[in-house]
């Protein structure tokens, strides 16, 4: 087995009385879909704030690339190549979508403390931002102020940004809610086009999807992860079909 | 509206300034209004910096414009008048007190940020009250106006309002690029979305301290820029209700422009000029003029003619959650 890109070792986290994350231990392979599941409340957005450094762990350690990144900052960590979307939108409403983009390029091409040169006209950072664009079939919005964008080409724009990154992990929280089909089917292609070149740890609620991308699957209950294992293997686990999945998903 | 258009209104202004002596407006009661218009245009452009580009509402510009003033008072009483010492100096130790109080001061935000800046505005205040060598709490009268290569040039009216003129259009010019540049750029982002900008790898904090240094330097000259032109220096021009001053010219010139400030300043040096000669309370008639153009300029003078250049951010659905994930972040 090649040496995992992302491993957590026994992640814990309380919120008061609640435990949210419980002795979670998981590992993300290099070009490997790993998919999170669970019903709303499981915890999966905050297991995805501690390895993104939003959130730091009760107990435990989060291993990126080899190194224990555990005690370093949500920015130290994304210089390092960890991205992340958010579930709730995160973006610079009065910022075009361009230049949105343009900013994740600027953080990993040379310094930002440059004072004089209008930022707007480095040529090399528009062409990588308008690249990341039409890889996320924006392209032709590049110009618009992202605050003014529908809710799906908001998160379209996010996973633009989060590519243009340059990451070696990404982290996508529910990247296909509040798509349309016709997005759901784009993002899809999209992010299995993805999976050769990054690892990817996907919280998502579309089975369809998940089942399509993953090549492994853990379900998250109670901040557990009950189970582990190939799609099939979850398919046919029937604890995760009654617990969780239910029958009309299995039909 | 074209980029061009936008420029249209401080260009005139600036126009207007350097039109002005030639056009009647060449006595000694002109040029003090004018004078201090423009170094009020100054420190204020410094603060919208802050407030428009960063997002940091400070409560203690004043404190920097003091110390750039009051550093031409203490050289004056050690016998340094010479422009090439004085006004780097100024502008050197003002920056260095931002460097100082903004590493403390920008570990916060919001209401914390507001008040600790004008706790140390106040600190500052209190120490230049102290310093009897320095006249206290009576100030300082200075001997003289601070000299260009031997030659008592600043003390020509015509001569400093020119080279005020000069300063302001160059400091509009130096921030405007700073707004635009990568490093404007962070500055920005971080405003409308620290969350947003640390995820692609940026830390506010320092993007959020250079500029606040700048900011205090700027302020700083605008100060010593100050004590020329009123030849004294007291712990007035370090009180708190300076910095409001300040930063009301920011919020009425329009906070999403940065040349808001130089209207903004112009506007309220002229609107005290004009109120003080109408009416024995003019105060009174002060207060309602800015909460009517708070409440109906909405984007200040600068939006009387130009839109907003940046869209302000609208309410964010996440914005508490993301508050709370900000500060473990930062920490
Ligand atoms: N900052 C917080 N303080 C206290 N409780 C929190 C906090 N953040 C999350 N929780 C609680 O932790 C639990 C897990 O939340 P989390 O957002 O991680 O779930 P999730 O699996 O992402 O759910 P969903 O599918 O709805 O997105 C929930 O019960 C939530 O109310
Ligand atoms: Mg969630």
């Amino acid at each position: 087995m090649p040496e995992p890109l992302l491993e957590l070792r026994g992640l814990r986290k309380r919120f008061g009385g609640l435990t949210v994350t419980d002795d979670v231990s998981l590992t993300v392979l290099p070009g490997e879909i790993h998919a999170v599941i669970g019903p709303n409340g499981a915890g999966k957005t905050t297991l995805i704030h501690q390895i993104s450094g939003t959130l730091r762990p009760d107990e435990g350690e989060v291993v990126f690339a080899g190194q224990r990144v555990t005690d370093w900052s949500f920015p130290r960590r994304a210089r390092a190549g960890l991205a992340r979307s958010f579930q709730i939108t995160c973006i610079v409403p009065g910022f075009t979508a361009l230049e949105n983009v343009a900013l994740a390029v600027q953080a990993r091409s040379g310094s930002s403390f440059r004072f004089f040169r209008p930022a707007h006209l480095e040529a090399r950072l528009n062409e990588a931002a308008r690249a990341a664009l039409e890889g996320v079939g924006l392209g032709h919005r590049a110009g618009v102020v992202a605050g003014s964008m529908s809710h799906g080409e908001k998160r379209q724009l996010e996973l633009a940004v989060a590519l243009a990154m340059e990451p070696r992990l990404l982290l996508l929280d529910e990247p296909l809610a509040g798509a349309g089909p016709e997005e759901t089917e784009r993002l899809v292609a999209l992010l299995r086009s993805l999976r050769q070149r990054y690892g990817i740890l996907l919280v998502e609620h579309d089975m369809g999807a998940v089942f399509a991308l993953a090549d492994r699957v853990s379900v998250l209950v109670y901040g557990r992860v009950v189970i582990t294992g190939t799609v099939e293997e979850i398919r046919s686990h029937p604890e995760v079909r009654s617990a969780y999945l239910g029958e009309d998903e299995m039909a | 509206m074209t980029g061009r258009a936008r420029l249209l209104l401080p260009v005139l202004v600036l126009a207007g300034l350097a039109a002005a002596p030639f056009l009647g407006f060449d006595t000694g009661f002109a040029y003090t209004l004018m004078a201090r218009a423009m170094i009020l245009g100054m420190a204020a452009l410094s603060l919208s910096l802050l407030v428009g580009g960063a997002g940091l509402v400070s409560l203690g510009q004043a404190a920097m414009l003091g110390i750039g003033a009051y550093a031409v008072a203490a050289l004056d009483h050690a016998g340094v008048t010479n422009a090439l010492v004085v006004f780097p100096a100024a502008a050197l130790l003002a920056g260095l007190f931002a460097l100082v109080t903004g590493a403390v001061s920008l570990r916060t935000s919001g209401v914390h940020f507001i008040m600790i800046t004008l706790a140390f505005g106040q600190m500052a205040f209190f120490t230049a009250s102290s310093l009897s060598a320095l006249g206290g709490d009576d100030g300082y009268t200075l001997y003289g106006r601070t000299e260009w290569m031997g030659t008592r040039l600043l003390e020509d009216r015509a001569a400093f309002h020119f080279i005020l003129l000069a300063l302001l259009a160059g400091t509009w010019l130096l921030l405007s690029a700073l707004i635009d540049s990568r490093f404007g750029r962070v500055l920005r982002a971080s405003r409308e979305n620290a969350l947003r900008a640390q995820a692609v790898g940026f830390s506010p904090f320092p993007y959020r301290l250079v500029a606040y240094t700048v900011a205090g330097a700027i302020s700083g000259l605008a100060g010593a820029l100050l004590a020329n032109a009123t030849e004294f220096v007291s712990p007035a021009t370090l009180a708190w209700g300076r910095s409001g001053e300040l930063l009301f010219m920011v919020i009425l010139g329009g906070v999403g422009q940065l040349y808001g400030a130089i209207l903004g300043a112009l506007a309220i040096v002229l609107l005290e000029e004009w109120l003080s000669h109408l009416l024995n309370y003019w105060r009174l008639a002060f207060g309602p003029l800015l909460i009517l153009s708070v409440l109906f300029l909405r984007n200040g003078l600068a939006g009387i003619t130009a839109p907003p250049r940046r869209r302000r951010a609208p309410p964010k659905a996440a914005a508490p959650k993301a508050a709370t994930l900000e500060a473990r972040a930062d920490a």
